[in-house]
């Protein structure tokens, strides 16, 4: 094995460190997981002083092993890693990636690796992290079997998956659901293997699970409980799997997820303590049973327990770290478990003691079936505090629940009120004010409440954006973001800063102010507004909020005032991936005549367009260079096309389904109306976008209760239902009044909208607008239906007045030559864009990737 | 990367090493309060035509976050009275003066010496 120049490097090795030793103390990091970079990290913000040398097993630096599976949906490798090569390199971090260390000599206190080199250390840090525990079957070996932990093995899933049809996880816990959601991601039929009766054994309860698994066969995954695989069944490749109740389940390939085991081999070779299930034994300091060896992260046990989660390797990085350079005012006593399921688009979270293990309390459960949500909390016996529970279905009080546990904060008189009914406006946040300083509101880079307020306190900091730069909370996984920003807002109204919703530093009014005053004083341009009401020069938060107002309430067209409108509604096209422009057309209610058909195709055939069916049923065609936008809308026109508004904070689309003209179970025709509905609000500006759908029966093909407003046919006439989102967070319209007749229908929307354009914050969706109006839907119905304010005819007549406004921005271009002046890329020459790219993809274009392809073409 | 190198040897450290002065485009052609971008060279470089301030700016066009030639088609504005463009597409903020990153941790980006002269808007390079 060894060869004389390896020996001879070893020599000179010693040599050169022998020397340098005086100077530096090296410490050496084994394993380049997400705690050994993490550990990196801090030393080196830390100090100077040492020199850190890196042996990591895997081929590339640390990357993020929680966010692994956002390599399925896209994700290139370079996008997940912890930071470039290059940082290491500008911190003076010698990292030697596909190296693995073999043995360590502690009296020589030298490691070895598997290709032979040999280096000392001062210092030895274990962040070897852990492997996928595969049981011991009969037919693990076989070709289609998997684990999920490293981008190898997920390139090798993915590889495998092209060619077959379904998988198979091995393990119905945390990770074996996201690995699932993953197999449904690659288009192959899943199915969950559990040995344990429920899902998740050691998160929730029986109850929980069922809802959870419910759920889970929604989005089409296949569960088994109470199943003991006995054999991995096939010849050479994997065929299915044998169970001992004598069934068989037959798949294509499997994925293993059935826990953990730490790294300790290294450890357990060279004599340090190591525990009887696995694990690097460590005490309080993070120090091994050897005083110059440390180990943190996945490899190590602490009080008997091995914490599989990022947050708990940070904070014993820190330790380590604080032990090294002498500071020591920090020691590892352990840390809570709580979590909260990632990825598979179906709030589950556990805190605490979420089944009154630990500490005998009372549980309280709402059970909400139809809408799939179920709530438990533990009350310890006297009644006064959180010891732990289960949300599914909806975790939005997690992070509340978690810190109302952590910090054992006081509970309310009828703690049954924190689950049962949605919680009051204005209580989250007298939750927060409870909350002690040390509080840690940000897991992952284990920031305190207190730092947020010291923040604002001594450093004046007084934005989101501010925090996020100086503490860095919020940069990780970015759960946190909401607590965090409410209490920043606490802290500032508790320095008696009146915390009013203003534009921004340019405007020190609430958008709902600007309204009034840009209505009364008759202001029909930015910088009247800005110089009558504004300081300073303006930015991209308010000139694009402004430009909204003055459309939502002039309605003249906004290519009068390019200059302050974003990007989108300046080209009147969205901008995309690589700079090009997407062309969407309006296709009112869905409905297309074949001449209409044939011009797109023309149109995107003639420009090399991708087209693409889009979900508010109609067509986008993307990748028009910004000089050919006027030529293509001139094509579009001529052949009685409108903008579609995609661009635009404006109304989108009215989705329709067929109807009683062609369905046999309409009841109404809802074509009709969703076209007559798109007709009349085309154009109209809003502080977000506005989207709608008209349902021909209740069976709801249309889906319009998930729209900000939603009309669904019944017998008698129609229901309408407001306020509904998809997106991130997707929340059911409520309904409003039911059947209505087609104008009472129409008037109440146009009351329900203009109330919205008046009244909401800027970039906020009607549901989120809902949400936090006080009084809820109950007063909503009041001011829309009952006309409690008597400003409802006034609404009206608001609303009518725009829709007579209405004009074509793109015909405006498209009959206007000085408006298509700007539809150039440079201002001196005719030339176009030479850094676009575009790759081939099933047949059409697509733009090259972010980075790394696009950057290969500047070079 | 190449064209990051090359928008640094073109960008000059002071009025002094100014040794092109580039004839961009009449000052009319651009719109008040808003950008264009010029083509110079290999280069693209974003100017900005700040009129409520009565200034003018150039910088690169290429946005360093993630490479896309953008900035001339950004909003301007001011943050405490510094000059700044946000770009198009995620809003990533630069000062118009120094050219350093506002709201983010992305390189500094090259700004350019700029002037007037018979309705003319002028580029300076260093080469
Ligand atoms: C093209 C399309 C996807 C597709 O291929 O199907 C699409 C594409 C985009 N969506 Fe969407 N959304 C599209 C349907 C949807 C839907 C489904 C629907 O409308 O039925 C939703 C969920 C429903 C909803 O909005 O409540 C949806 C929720 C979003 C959101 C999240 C909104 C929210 O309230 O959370 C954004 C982000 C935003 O607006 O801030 C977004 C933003 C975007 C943007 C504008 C992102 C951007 O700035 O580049 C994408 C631009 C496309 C382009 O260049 O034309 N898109 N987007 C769909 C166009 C529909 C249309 O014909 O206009
Ligand atoms: C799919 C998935 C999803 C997850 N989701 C979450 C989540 O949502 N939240 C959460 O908190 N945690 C999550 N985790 C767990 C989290 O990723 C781990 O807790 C974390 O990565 C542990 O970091 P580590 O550095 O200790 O170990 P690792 O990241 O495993 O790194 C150890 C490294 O050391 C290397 N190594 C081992 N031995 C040697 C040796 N002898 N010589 C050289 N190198 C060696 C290994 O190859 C490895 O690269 C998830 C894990 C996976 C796999
Ligand atoms: S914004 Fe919409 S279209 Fe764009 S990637 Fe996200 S979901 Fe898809
Ligand atoms: S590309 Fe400019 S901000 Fe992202």
């Amino acid at each position: 094995m060894f060869n004389t120049a390896v020996t001879a490097y070893n020599y000179l090795i010693n040599e050169v460190l022998v020397l340098k030793s005086f100077a530096m103390k090296r410490i050496i990091v084994v394993g380049n997981g997400m705690v050994g970079y993490k550990f990196c990290e801090k030393l080196t913000a830390h100090s100077k002083e040492y020199n850190i040398i890196v042996y990591g097993e895997e081929p590339r630096p640390a990357y993020d092993r929680v966010h692994l599976s956002a390599f399925f949906s896209g994700s290139a490798a370079d996008d997940l890693l912890m930071a470039p090569r290059s940082w290491y390199e500008e911190n003076d971090i010698a990292l030697h990636t596909g190296e693995l260390v073999t043995e360590i000599n502690r009296v020589e206190k030298t490691i070895l690796t598997h290709s032979g080199k040999k280096d000392h250390y001062d210092y030895l840090i274990l962040a070897t992290g852990s492997s996928a525990f595969v049981p011991k079957l009969d037919g693990v070996e076989r070709n289609g079997v998997f684990v999920y932990r490293t981008i190898e093995d997920l390139n090798q899933i993915k590889e495998y998956a092209s060619g077959i049809s379904s998988a198979a996880v091995m393990g119905g816990g945390l990770l074996g659901l996201e690995a699932a959601k993953a197999m449904i991601d690659l288009n192959l039929e899943t199915h969950v293997v559990e040995f344990a009766q429920r899902l998740m054994p050691r998160q929730i309860d029986d109850a929980g699970s069922s809802i959870l698994m419910h759920k889970l066969t929604g989005l089409g995954i296949t569960i088994h409980t109470n199943k003991a695989t006995t054999k991995i069944e096939g010849n050479g490749k994997l065929e299915g799997l044998a169970f001992a109740d004598g069934t068989f389940l037959k798949v294509d390939m499997l994925v293993i997820s059935a826990g953990i085991r730490p790294r300790d081999e290294l450890a357990k070779a060279s004599g340090l303590n190591v525990h009887a299930r696995g694990g690097i034994v460590i005490n309080e300091y993070t120090r091994t049973s050897d005083e110059f060896i440390y180990a943190i992260g996945e490899s190590a046990v602490f009080n008997n327990m091995v914490y599989g989660l990022v947050a708990p390797g940070y904070e014993m990085a820190e330790v380590a770290v604080q032990q090294i350079t002498g500071e020591r005012d920090k020691t590892f006593a352990g840390f809570d478990m709580s979590t909260k399921l990632k990825l598979i688009g179906i709030d589950v979270g556990s805190f605490g003691d979420p089944f009154c293990e630990i500490t005998a309390g009372v549980p309280i459960i709402m059970q909400d079936r139809r809408n799939g949500v179920y709530k438990r909390i533990n009350i310890s016996e006297d009644g006064k505090h959180l010891l732990g529970g289960i949300l599914i279905g909806d975790a939005s009080q997690y992070n509340l629940f978690h810190q109302m546990v952590v910090n054992k904060m006081p509970l309310p008189a009828q703690p049954e009120m924190l689950i049962f009914g949605s919680p009051r406006k204005g209580e989250e946040g007298a939750g927060l004010k409870d909350l002690p300083d040390s509080a840690q509101i940000c897991a992952c880079e284990n920031v305190s409440k207190g730092d947020i307020a010291c923040q604002v306190r001594d450093k004046m900091v007084t934005t989101l954006e501010g925090i996020k730069k100086s503490t860095k909370a919020c940069t990780g996984c970015g759960g946190c973001t909401p607590m965090v920003n409410d209490i920043l807002k606490l802290t500032l109204e508790s320095l008696g800063h009146k915390v009013k919703k203003t534009l921004c530093q340019h405007f020190d009014y609430s958008r709902q102010e600007l309204f009034d005053l840009i209505k009364i004083k008759e202001l029909k341009t930015y910088d009247a507004v800005l110089d009558l009401h504004g300081i300073g020069d303006g930015c991209e938060v308010c000139k694009p909020a402004v430009a909204s107002l003055l459309a939502s309430i002039w309605n003249e067209p906004i290519v009068s005032q390019p200059v302050i409108q974003d990007t989108n509604d300046r080209f009147l096209a969205n901008i995309q991936k690589g700079g090009t422009y997407s062309v969407v057309p309006r296709i009112a209610g869905g409905e297309i005549t074949p001449e209409k058909l044939i011009v797109i195709g023309r149109v995107a055939k003639r420009f090399n367009l991708y087209t693409k069916i889009t979900g508010g049923q109609r067509i986008d065609m993307f990748g028009a260079r910004m000089d050919q936008l006027p030529e293509i809308w001139e094509m579009l026109i001529d052949a009685g096309f409108e903008s579609g508004h995609a661009y635009g904070k404006s109304l989108r689309t009215i989705k329709s389904c067929v109807g009683s003209t062609w369905c046999r179970f309409g009841v109404q025709d809802s074509v009709a109306y969703a076209i007559f509905i798109e007709n009349r609000y085309k154009g109209i500006r809003s502080p977000h976008k506005l989207k709608g759908a008209v349902s021909g029966c209740i069976r709801e093909c249309a889906e319009a209760q998930s729209k900000d407003f939603g009309i669904i046919a019944t017998e008698k006439g129609w229901n309408l239902y407001v306020g509904g989102n998809g997106g991130s967070r997707p929340q059911h319209a409520k309904l409003l009044v039911n059947d209505v007749d087609m104008d009472t229908c129409t008037k109440l929307i146009d009351r329900f909208l203009m109330f919205y354009i008046r009244t909401a914050d800027p970039l906020t969706r009607t549901a989120t607008w809902l949400n936090k109006m006080e009084g809820g839907l109950e007063y909503l119905r009041d001011v829309i239906v009952n006309d409690s304010l008597g400003i409802a005819q006034q609404l009206e007549n608001e609303m009518e007045e725009i829709i007579q406004n209405y004009e074509c921005e793109w015909k405006k271009v498209v009959d206007n030559p000085e408006l298509q002046q700007q539809y150039k890329h440079f201002i001196n020459s005719e030339e176009i864009d030479s850094t676009l790219s575009f790759v081939e993809t099933r047949g059409q274009k697509a733009p090259s990737d972010w980075n790394p392809i696009r950057q290969n073409k500047l070079k | 990367m190449e064209l990051l190198n090359e928008l640094k040897m073109h960008s000059v450290s002071s009025t002094d090493n100014i040794n092109v002065w580039f004839k961009a485009a009449r000052t009319t052609d651009f719109p008040e309060n808003g950008g264009a971008c010029v083509k110079y060279k290999g280069l693209q470089i974003a100017v900005f035509n700040f009129s409520r301030r009565g200034e003018w700016y150039a910088c690169q066009n290429l946005c360093p976050h993630k490479m896309q030639m953008a900035l001339s088609r950004g909003l301007i504005g001011s943050h405490n009275n510094e000059p700044k463009v946000a770009c198009p597409f995620h809003k990533k903020t630069f000062s118009l003066q120094t050219g350093e990153c506002l709201n983010a941790e992305e390189e500094k980006i090259a700004v350019f010496p700029v002037k007037i002269e018979d309705g003319f808007l002028y580029i300076g390079f260093a080469r």
